[in-house]
C-alpha cells in the first residue's frame, strides 16, 4: 500500500534523531521532571522512568545527622544515570543562591544549576534583578545556569548577556497547573530568540498544555506537580512523555495556518442534488 | 561555646576546627555540605576553619525538588 512507504518507524526515527542540546550535551528526551511531591520514593522512581526524562531536578535542605533521607535520595539518583539539575528553590537573594549553588556542586558533582530567585511569596514569581545578578556571578564561577524566569523578553536578553545559554520561562506560577498563561509573551520569546534553547518551566498541568508548548516551538518542558499529584503518577508521566513527543513532531511537521472562516475539506465540485435543492428552495 | 546549627542554638565542646565540630555533632560520610555564617565552606577546608561563639552553621543534604 502506498502509505506504507512512510511508516511509523520512519517517523519515530525522525523524532529520535532530533536531539535536545543543552550546554553541549545531547538528550533524546525533551521532558525534564522534578522529584518532589510523590506519594512515595518508589512511585517517584517509577514515574521518572515512565517519563523517559534524562534530566531531573532536586534540591538541598537542612538535615540533622539522624535523618537518612538525603542518603536514600542520593542513592536512587546515582543509579538513575540522569543529568542532575539541582535547584536553588526558596532562595531570595544572590548571596543565598551562591552558597546553595556551591554546596550543590560539591554534593552532586555537577556544574548544572536550575537558578531560582524568588521575588514574591504569593505567586513565587522570579525576581528578575536578583536572577541577573546571581546568574552573572554563577557563570563566572563556572556554573551552567538554567534560570527559571518570567516570560519578559528584556529580562531574558539580560540573562543571555551575562552568559546563560538556556532559559526556562514560566508557563504559569509554580504548582498552579494553569498552562501557558501569556501566549503572546511566550510566542514573542520564541520568535525573537530563535536559536536559544527555551524550556517551559512551571505551571503545566496537563499533557495537552505540554504538547501546546512544544507545538509553539519550545525546546522542552520541565514539570513536577502535574505528574506527582496525578491520581496515577506513573501513567501520567507516560502521558506527558507522549504529549511532548507529539508536540515536538507536530512542530517539526508544521502546523496549518489558522483561518477565520470555514473552508470545506471535501470537494464541492459536482456535489449531487445541489441544483435540485436550490431549485426547490426557489420554488418554495 | 554556643553555635547555631541549622538555626537551633546548641552548646558544644570548643572544637579545634570545623571537621571536629561536625564529628561532634554526628555528621558522617559525604552526603552533606556546609555553609558557615551564610558562606559555603568546601570540604577540603574543614580542617582549617576555626569556630567562634555565635557562629551559624548550615548543614544540608539532598532532598527531592522541582
Amino acid at each position: 500500500m502506498w502509505w506504507r512507504r512512510w511508516s511509523v518507524d520512519d517517523s519515530k526515527r525522525l523524532i529520535m534523531n532530533e536531539q535536545l542540546n543543552l550546554y553541549g550535551k545531547n538528550f533524546n528526551s525533551r521532558l525534564l521532571v522534578g522529584t518532589a511531591l510523590y506519594p512515595s520514593p518508589a512511585i517517584m522512581r517509577e514515574s521518572v522512568e515512565a517519563s523517559g526524562a534524562e534530566i531531573i531536578t532536586l534540591s538541598l535542605r537542612r538535615q540533622s545527622p539522624e535523618q537518612q533521607q538525603g542518603k536514600m535520595i542520593w542513592d536512587y539518583i546515582r543509579e538513575s544515570g540522569c543529568q542532575l539539575l539541582p535547584n536553588t528553590a526558596g532562595c531570595r537573594t544572590p548571596r543565598e543562591v551562591i552558597a546553595l549553588a556551591e554546596m550543590s556542586r560539591e554534593i552532586f558533582q555537577t556544574d548544572w544549576l536550575k537558578l531560582e530567585v524568588i521575588g514574591d511569596d504569593y505567586n513565587l514569581q522570579p525576581d528578575p534583578y536578583g536572577l541577573i545578578e546571581a546568574a552573572r556571578e554563577l557563570v563566572k564561577r563556572g556554573f551552567k545556569v538554567l534560570p527559571y524566569c518570567t516570560d519578559d523578553l528584556v529580562v531574558c536578553r539580560r540573562l543571555l548577556d551575562v552568559g546563560c545559554e538556556v532559559l526556562m520561562p514560566w508557563g504559569a506560577p509554580i504548582g498552579t497547573g494553569q498552562g501557558l498563561l501569556n501566549k503572546y509573551n511566550l510566542q514573542t520569546l520564541r520568535e525573537r530568540l530563535p536559536d536559544v534553547p527555551l524550556i517551559i518551566d512551571a505551571g503545566i498541568g496537563a499533557p495537552s498544555q505540554a504538547a501546546e508548548a512544544m507545538e509553539m516551538g519550545f525546546d522542552a518542558v520541565l514539570l513536577n506537580t502535574a505528574i506527582a499529584k496525578a491520581q496515577n503518577p506513573v501513567v501520567m508521566a507516560q502521558s506527558f512523555r507522549l504529549a511532548v513527543e507529539a508536540g515536538r513532531s507536530a512542530h517539526a511537521a508544521g502546523l496549518m495556518v489558522k483561518r477565520q472562516t470555514a473552508s470545506p475539506s471535501t470537494p464541492t465540485l459536482d456535489m449531487p442534488f445541489w441544483q435540485q435543492s436550490s431549485s426547490k428552495a426557489l420554488q418554495d | 561555646m554556643q553555635i547555631f546549627v541549622n538555626g537551633q542554638a546548641q552548646s558544644v565542646e570548643c572544637p579545634n576546627d570545623l571537621k571536629s565540630l561536625l564529628q561532634q555533632l554526628g555528621y558522617r560520610g559525604e552526603t552533606f555540605a556546609v555553609a558557615l555564617n551564610g558562606d559555603f565552606v568546601p570540604r577540603e577546608n574543614y580542617l582549617h576553619i576555626e569556630l567562634k561563639d555565635g557562629d551559624a552553621l548550615d548543614v544540608v543534604a539532598p532532598v527531592v525538588g522541582g
